[in-house]
């Protein structure tokens, strides 16, 4: 799903373009319900025992990255958005990692036990 | 004089420059987000086990918070498409619906949820006085089951006042539900509604506690982090919802007069802070309420 074309500035065309919004806005209920849904399985596998405690985090991280993406591909328009900030985004994803990646390294090499 | 790019799009970046701008600063709010989430993880794989605080939350209110701020997330984008269609008086209900979401869930969250715990009490016990607690900790059932200790006793306390007098010498708890009966299947693993506290009363002495508190952030690294995250992330709720608050008043109407688009771009870029905090919710939902 892509963004709604920006508006003409041409009256006649409004209406068209309206039918097209109209398009996007069923789409973005959609997108709401499925959240809902996932809300739902989200609570309801966590009280399923899937072996270890590492297993059901991985289970419900799964389902929170999904529903992550979705918001941030539906939502917040990433899924046909301008190239800078794909860029902005690659630059950020980067630098997380590192910060998630120093944790990393503290936990592994602690300064005492 | 007039600002450029407010509507149209810079022929170099193809974009409307608030556009650009929200997602720097959404840039650095991931590292801010980041940096805490990072915490949490190194907190929580450091945690021995049965150190980790496991069905603490209010998991029916938590499930209906982010039911909201779903909800909320729908409404600001109906609330953008009804201005893109020209549709003010639509627009204005949505907005609406979508205050009044960001204002029940910060209700829910200060005057319901984050008071609970400020009234909630656990002792953790001392590893070589656990034997002696044993009735109300269930240890043994838990080891042939292959399940983690438990080393802390949770309830609601009688005598607040042996928090901060040395003379006297026990906490008197009523109990829990999982430590009123704790060797219970069905107490194995936390509940989906919670129960109140029993009226089984257990006295611990202070000298078998290594260490006592109501649920506050100082209790340990588990609502260190929560009240940590939670409130950071409630501040976002309520800075997002004094720019929508903002988007309601007659000066956003005059810029609609004056050109709907700019109002438009102006909801669209509030609504992409939104859906930051709505997706930072979806993270913390699990991780602290459900794992």
């Amino acid at each position: 799903m892509n963004n709604p074309p920006d508006i003409s500035p041409v009256e006649h065309e409004t209406e068209e373009y309206a039918h097209e919004v109209r398009r996007h806005v069923r789409g973005y209920l959609m997108v709401g319900a499925t959240l809902l849904a996932f809300t739902a399985i989200t609570v309801a596998l966590s009280y399923v025992n899937f072996g270890t405690q590492k297993a059901n985090v991985a289970v419900a991280l799964l389902v929170a990255t999904f529903k992550a993406g979705l918001v941030a591909a539906i939502f917040m328009h990433l899924s046909a958005e301008k190239r800078l900030i794909y860029r902005v985004l690659i630059f950020t994803g980067f630098f997380v990692l590192g910060l998630f990646w120093l944790t990393y390294l503290a936990w592994y090499d602690p300064v005492h036990r | 004089m007039e600002i450029p790019y407010t509507v149209s799009a810079r022929r170099d970046t193809g974009l409307w420059n608030a556009k650009v701008g929200i997602w720097l600063f959404l840039a650095s709010e991931v590292m801010l987000f980041g940096g805490l989430f990072s915490a949490y993880i190194f907190l929580r794989l450091d945690a021995g086990p049965g150190d980790w605080p496991h069905g603490l939350l209010n998991v029916p209110v938590g499930t209906m918070n982010t039911a909201i701020l779903i909800a909320s997330s729908v409404t600001v984008v109906l609330a953008w498409a009804a201005l893109k269609m020209r549709d003010l008086t639509k627009y204005r209900i949505y907005m609406a619906i979508t205050i009044l979401c960001g204002v029940v869930f910060l209700v829910v969250k200060l005057a319901y949820e984050w008071p609970q715990k400020f009234d909630h009490f656990g002792a953790f016990i001392k590893e070589d006085a656990l034997g002696k607690y044993e009735q109300y900790l269930g240890n043994k059932h838990l080891l042939e089951k292959g399940l983690p200790p438990r080393k802390e006793i949770t309830g609601h306390l009688h005598n607040k006042q042996a928090l901060t007098d040395a003379n006297i010498k026990e906490y008197e708890i009523a109990l829990d539900p999982v430590y009123a009966d704790p060797t219970n299947p069905v107490m194995d693993r936390p509940h989906f509604w919670p129960k109140p506290a029993t009226d089984k009363i257990a006295s611990i002495e202070k000298e078998d506690v290594q260490y006592a508190n109501m649920f506050l952030p100082k209790h340990s690294s588990y609502f260190a982090s929560y009240f940590t995250i939670t409130g950071l992330h409630g501040a976002h709720v309520l800075g997002g919802v004094l720019v929508f608050c903002y988007m309601m008043l007659p000066a956003s109407t005059r810029i609609y007069r004056h050109n709907p688009e700019h109002l438009a771009n102006r909801v669209e870029v509030a609504g992409l802070f939104w859906h930051f905090v709505d997706l930072v919710w979806i993270f913390v939902f699990p991780l602290f309420y459900l794992l």
